[in-house]
């Protein structure tokens, strides 16, 4: 005499089956678990390294007249300004471009502008950066900057900051016009009935809009400005180390310009020294600022998405 | 009829032909139209560059050129170590890096429930993805190539190191392009499955991943694109700049001295010498092939599968 399984534990399914279901469960979780560790890790030997260089020397080291790790003279403001110096240079050239690239993408362009230019522009996204930096070093230097500023010498934080700004443009263009693009289009058309142009359409209705997509794009830009290495390592041109200077026409360090040549000198930095901590002290700079500003860059997008 | 009314309907005719020409309006448009090809023209100028510098050498030395291991002299220099070390962390980081990546993915979007745990994990995501390149060389510098220094497997700087280095750096990248592709997968699919009885790991096997392949595949092959292009990290994961000899074995291989296409074009961009521009332009012509051809590959992968439900 056979009973009918309640149906409950029939749509359970075998034990067998179950417990496949739950290996493989196991399995995905812990995938996905790595990435927390990843995350650790950086933090982790992050951390270490930079309290271990920030005890190991003088603090006052720290605002020495320049940066020259091999001398002693960690001077933070030095690389920050550097920093900042390149950054406000790349956004000076990547906002307009990036932005009205957008606009024009999202609000003139027809469909076949669009499948035909889209492509070039992720193109453009993906030359890496250390083609961009030779670009600025032959290129955008003498033939720009130096061809327009004449007491120009040598390699300038100018035509660094110009080469960051070039592989910034498409990430701008990209971010703002996937703003502007989920901005409804029943907006534009009351805009349109109302007798509006297609400028006052496109500035006064859907940058408004999207806004907060567009200020996403260009926090973002920002973080990706500052996090930029090889652009700086070629083309900045302070490779063994920079006094504090606020002059774009002559050469500069950076956060990042700093580390790379740090490393790029590895022969000489390695082991325990106080050169080779500052690599994890200037990460741990540089991670910071960039998390902050990712965090508020993810924020801006979540509302545009939130809004309509 | 008053006159008033005739200026108001004149006004209004007028308007409604479009007669007014609208100057403002083309300015504007024409700025945008211009910046959009400053962008091209930056790449034109930008490829042609190279070209006009490389091409030369590239045409003289044959693939002599791709044959060659680096030396310090210009005219025998060669590439030859880059690109195996660049198929090499190819291979490293597609075997490390996607199957994870692509796990994650089918959990956060299939499996995770919505709780605490998830959205850690989501975020955690999402901000790895915004740190910067060089931050990973830090990682691959401090975890990687003192773990390998530690087993004894030379003094760690080896392409084992960089290739872990650039697979992490890549993980957020294909784990965020997975999870679209897999959330563009409509419902209807998934419910079909279950309604014939199927598990859950039978409806992401048989329905979900087939449908979000091309998607996967696409997001993959631009992160794989990125790594390879990836100069930074390397450099802080004890990539060597500089020529060394590639003798040996296998062991010598995996254990010993690397570099990689970017790398030798980051070196070779800081020698002063004339030669060693063209050198330079000539690698780039090499490592802008091996990266646009994995990138128009994908391109062309989403045009051509690019599925609206």
């Amino acid at each position: 005499m056979t009973v009918a399984a309640p149906a409950g534990s029939r749509l359970q399914g075998t034990p067998n089956r179950r417990r496949n279901e739950g290996v493989i469960r196991a399995i995905l979780l812990g995938a996905s678990g790595l990435s927390i560790l990843v995350s650790l890790g950086i933090v982790l030997s992050l951390i270490f390294q930079a309290f271990t260089f920030v005890t190991s020397i003088d603090l006052g080291q720290l605002f020495a007249e320049g940066w020259f790790p091999r001398r002693g003279m960690f001077s933070i403001p030095t690389v920050l300004v550097g920093s900042l110096l390149i950054t406000l240079i790349a956004i000076a050239v990547a906002a307009p471009v990036g932005l009205a690239s957008a606009i024009y993408l999202s609000e003139y362009a027809g469909p076949r502008t669009r499948t035909v230019v889209k492509p070039i522009l992720e193109i453009l996204a993906g030359i890496p950066s250390v083609v961009l930096g030779f670009f600025a070093l032959t290129v955008i230097n003498p033939h720009f900057v130096h061809a327009i500023f004449t007491d120009a010498r040598g390699p300038t934080i100018l035509a660094a900051g110009i080469g960051v700004g070039i592989l910034t443009i498409p990430l701008v263009a990209s971010v703002s016009e996937d703003a502007m693009r989920a901005v409804p289009q029943a907006l534009r058309e009351a805009s349109y009935g109302l007798g509006a142009r297609r400028i006052t359409t496109s500035l006064r209705v859907v940058v408004p809009a999207g806004i907060s997509g567009i200020v996403a794009a260009l926090i973002l830009a920002v973080s990706r400005a500052i996090g930029e290495t090889m652009v700086v390592a070629l083309a900045a041109g302070a490779t063994a180390g920079s006094l504090f200077t606020l002059d774009v026409l002559g050469p500069g360090q950076t956060l990042t310009g700093a580390m790379a040549s740090l490393a790029a000198g590895s022969d000489q930095v390695t082991g325990s020294s106080s050169a080779f901590l500052s690599l994890f002290f200037l990460g741990f700079l540089l991670f910071v600022i960039t998390l902050g500003l990712n965090l508020l860059g993810d924020a801006f997008v979540r509302r545009t998405r939130q809004k309509y | 009829m008053s006159t008033t009314q005739a200026v108001t309907a004149g006004a209004v005719h007028r308007s409604l032909q479009g007669k007014r020409i609208d100057l403002v309006g083309y300015v504007f448009s024409g700025l945008l139209l211009a910046s959009l090809l400053f962008t091209l023209a930056i790449l034109a100028v930008l490829v042609g560059d190279q070209f006009q510098r490389g091409l030369p050498v590239l045409l003289e030395r044959g693939t002599d050129l791709l044959t060659s291991s680096l030396s310090s002299r210009p005219d025998r220099a060669g590439v030859i170590q880059g690109l195996v070390g660049t198929a090499m962390l190819a291979v490293m980081v597609s075997v490390i890096a996607f199957p994870i990546g692509i796990l994650t993915a089918i959990y956060l979007e299939e499996y995770a429930p919505a709780n605490r745990v998830t959205r850690v994990i989501d975020v955690n995501i999402r901000n790895l993805a915004g740190v910067p390149s060089v931050v990973y060389g830090l990682l691959g510098l401090a975890v990687f190539v003192a773990m390998f220094q530690a087993l004894g497997v030379g003094n760690g700087r080896n392409i084992l190191s960089g290739g872990l280095t650039l697979a992490v750096l890549i993980l957020p990248l294909v784990i965020i392009t997975s999870a679209e592709a897999i959330r563009a997968v409509p419902n209807s699919i998934r419910e079909a499955g279950y309604g014939i009885g199927a598990s859950r790991w039978q409806v992401v096997r048989k329905l979900v991943l087939p449908s979000a392949v091309p998607g996967i595949l696409t997001g993959t092959v631009l992160a794989l694109s990125r790594a390879l292009g990836e100069t930074a990290p390397l450099i802080l994961a004890g990539a060597v700049l500089g020529s060394f000899s590639t003798a040996g074995g296998l062991g010598n291989l995996f254990g010993g001295p690397y570099t990689a296409l970017p790398i030798i074009v980051f070196d070779w961009a800081r020698k002063p010498q004339d030669e060693f521009r063209a050198l330079t332009s000539a690698a780039i012509i090499v490592l802008l092939a091996v990266t646009l051809i994995a990138n128009t590959f994908a391109i062309f992968l989403r045009n051509r599968y690019d599925r609206k439900w």
